[in-house]
């Protein structure tokens, strides 16, 4: 066993054994304890859960990857899944938790006095949900086959005991705890790395600054985005900071990843746990320093994964490339084809005569590698990928098992089971929920970031505007916001499946509607579904008056 | 009077938001995607200005925009609370429940 798998055996048995041992410490009781951990947690440590909760496989292990092929084009997914956050802190999160109860479902089923509107919000809840989760689980088999070299079933099989075990058992309570620790784990494996590579490329320690820095010299000296676009250009692929996609595409995907992220519920039920609005507000804004963190690092990653990855590979002799070249090509993830038969690498922007594809997941989790960084960094980067993708499952089922035990079953269906069946149902649907999203993990659908992108839209097209209108318009009713969303979700749903697996070939701006890809049409989702909602609300009687009596009521200070 | 006091308090409330989102919406989707080729002309350090508006810069924004609205919810909460009566007792049996919980 080489000293990286040992590495990696002690980091991530001992960050399991610290989530188990936070679950058996912290079962739950009651429903109350099992949807919002009781409602008690500290401002700091549910801004470090929902941080944690937040940052899926998709930002840990795809997001710097895809901002290094994208260049500047990869700041819609900075800006769309920061910038949501200031939607979420300022038009939901407040006055979500006045409204005070368990989950996002409760909150369009109440407001809107209906069980069809709390039937469409379960259903849009569990399917963005297992969207979601689908990405998790594959961004936990890379990981597990690649530093253990163990086969992905088995990998995820692990993984999903591991969730099985402290979600079943403490619900909401046990999931905000090993969040906490999980976020811990999560920043410190995505930081360390970065600042060894950013202290090596540039001599100067925070990545953020060293992003804008002078490479030392025995990197070519010269400021790194500059020598970036240099390499790119010669190379034949676009300038690193110049942007190729259209602008209303960018514009449109980052609006939809931040509907979408005001959107999700397993974000939104995070701050049902705090014990005051006042406290909802605070956390929010812990949340976002913690996440920013790893966002404005991730872009720095970027730089240096990409310009360390083009000088190590291009025109090298196959043979002599460093060890982790051929181990990533074991799994295939790294693909090498000498077409013109020189023994060499050409990585070019040429499509005919480049040698070289590389899954841009792997950007990460490779990085420390190509940086010839000491074998436990590259160890510890394992345990974050595995912290961030196991965090957010756990908050993604969780969403799922609440939907089914409370909204579905106590709340819609069988309003007479006691608080002792509801938390039994809870704890079945939690084990059904892991067992169809182990499926999933082990027969992926896609790539982990797009993936969740869609999850993205399809949240920004149905709970975005339903619940802000339900919080701001006191004249929205049970028709409009019931119309709204399902003409929002099934246009986005419908023009996601269209391009992406009914007609893959025809994807290209060409044919897209206004040139928005399927990641972008979420905003025109949620425009959509505000505009159907505020047409039909028009020609439909007023709620009645104690609704609007409860409207008033969020919006009043304090408490 | 209480009427009176909840339209002003979500008065005021709406002009905050109304004023952040608009700082918001400037920095993410004016500076950031609109102007960034534009930006990108000025230089400083390394950064092309567009270019660090877009991975840097608005990040940065939007956490002083979530504080700066937590400080001045805060202030809101306070001045309204001492105004309506009701408020402020109910307020003051909730707030000795959560105190231990955060210090503010």
């Amino acid at each position: 066993m080489s000293s990286v798998q040992l590495w990696t055996y002690l980091f991530i048995g001992l960050s399991f054994g610290l989530y188990i041992a936070i679950a058996i410490w912290s079962r739950a009781g009651s429903t109350h304890e099992f949807y919002v951990a009781g409602g008690g947690v500290h401002p700091v440590a549910n801004g470090m859960a929902t941080a944690a909760d937040w940052m899926s496989a998709a930002s840990f292990i795809s997001m710097a990857g895809l901002i290094s092929f994208l260049g500047r084009d990869g700041t819609f997914y900075l800006m769309g899944w920061t910038g949501g956050y200031v939607l979420l802190a300022l038009l939901l999160a407040p006055y979500l938790r006045k409204f005070g109860k368990f989950t996002v479902p409760d909150f369009i089923g109440d407001r809107y006095y209906s069980r069809s509107a709390r039937l469409v919000a379960i259903f849009c809840a569990i399917s963005v949900s297992f969207v979601y989760v689908c990405g998790q689980m594959q961004g936990a088999g890379i990981v597990f086959s690649r530093f253990l070299e163990v086969d992905i079933t088995t990998g995820v099989i692990i993984g999903m005991t591991v969730v099985f075990f402290y979600a079943v058992l403490g619900g909401m309570k046990g999931i905000t705890y090993t969040q906490v620790a999980q976020y811990c784990v999560l920043i410190f494996a995505y930081m360390v790395p970065a600042i060894f590579i950013s202290l090596m490329m540039t001599g100067n320690p925070i990545p953020q600054i060293g992003f804008g820095s002078e490479l030392t010299p025995e990197y070519g000296g010269g400021y790194l985005l500059d020598r970036l676009d240099n390499i790119s250009e010669q190379l034949g692929f676009a300038a690193y900071t110049e942007g190729q996609r259209g602008t209303q595409d960018v514009f449109f995907i980052t609006a939809a990843l931040m509907f979408g992220t005001a959107g999700l519920p397993h974000v939104i039920i995070r701050f049902f746990t705090v014990p005051s609005v006042r406290a909802a507000r605070t956390s929010a804004a812990y949340a976002l320093v913690f996440i920013g963190l790893l966002y404005t690092t991730a872009p720095a990653v970027a730089a240096f994964a990409k310009t360390n990855l083009m000088n190590t590979v291009n025109n090298a002799v196959y043979e002599e490339l460093p060890e982790w070249f051929f181990t990533w090509e074991n799994t295939r993830l790294i693909t090498f084809d000498d077409r013109n038969g020189d023994g060499r690498v050409q990585y070019v922007g040429d499509p005919a005569l480049n040698e070289l594809t590389v899954n841009r997941d792997i950007m990460v989790l490779a990085n420390p590698e190509i940086a010839g960084l000491p074998d436990w960094v590259v160890a510890l980067v394992a345990a974050g990928a595995l912290a961030a993708a196991l965090s957010t499952a756990a908050g993604l089922l969780l969403v799922i098992s609440t939907a089914v035990s409370h909204d579905l079953l106590k709340r819609s269906l069988m309003p007479q089971i006691t608080e002792k069946q509801e938390l039994r149902y809870a704890r079945i649907a939690i084990f059904v929920a892991i067992l169809i999203a182990g499926y999933f993990g082990i027969n992926p659908p896609g790539f982990v970031a797009e993936v969740v992108a869609f999850a993205f839209g399809l949240a920004a097209a149905s709970f975005f505007p339903a619940i802000v209108l339900g919080i701001f318009y006191k004249r929205m009713n049970r028709q409009g916001a019931i119309a709204g969303m399902i003409a929002g979700f099934s246009f986005t749903a419908f023009y996601i499946i269209y391009f992406k697996f009914i007609a893959p070939e025809l994807s290209t701006p060409a044919h897209w509607l206004f040139g928005i890809s399927p990641e972008g049409i979420g905003t025109m989702g949620t425009l959509i579904n505000t505009a159907v909602a505020l047409t039909i609300c028009r020609f439909t009687p007023a709620p009645p008056r104690d609704i609007q009596q409860m409207v008033e009521e969020i919006r009043l200070p304090g408490h | 009077m209480r009427d009176e006091h909840a339209r002003a308090y979500w008065k005021a409330n709406v002009r905050i938001l109304t004023t952040l989102l608009s700082i918001w919406f400037f920095v993410s989707f004016v500076c950031g995607i609109l102007l960034a080729d534009f930006l990108d002309n000025f230089r400083f350090a390394g950064f092309k200005l567009g270019f660090w508006i877009a991975q840097q810069g608005s990040i940065y924004v939007f956490i002083v925009l979530i504080i700066v609205y937590v400080f001045w919810m805060d202030r809101l909460d306070a001045r309204y609370q001492t105004n309506s009566k009701a408020a402020s007792l109910k307020a003051a049996n909730r707030e000795s429940n959560t105190d231990e919980e955060q210090p503010s």
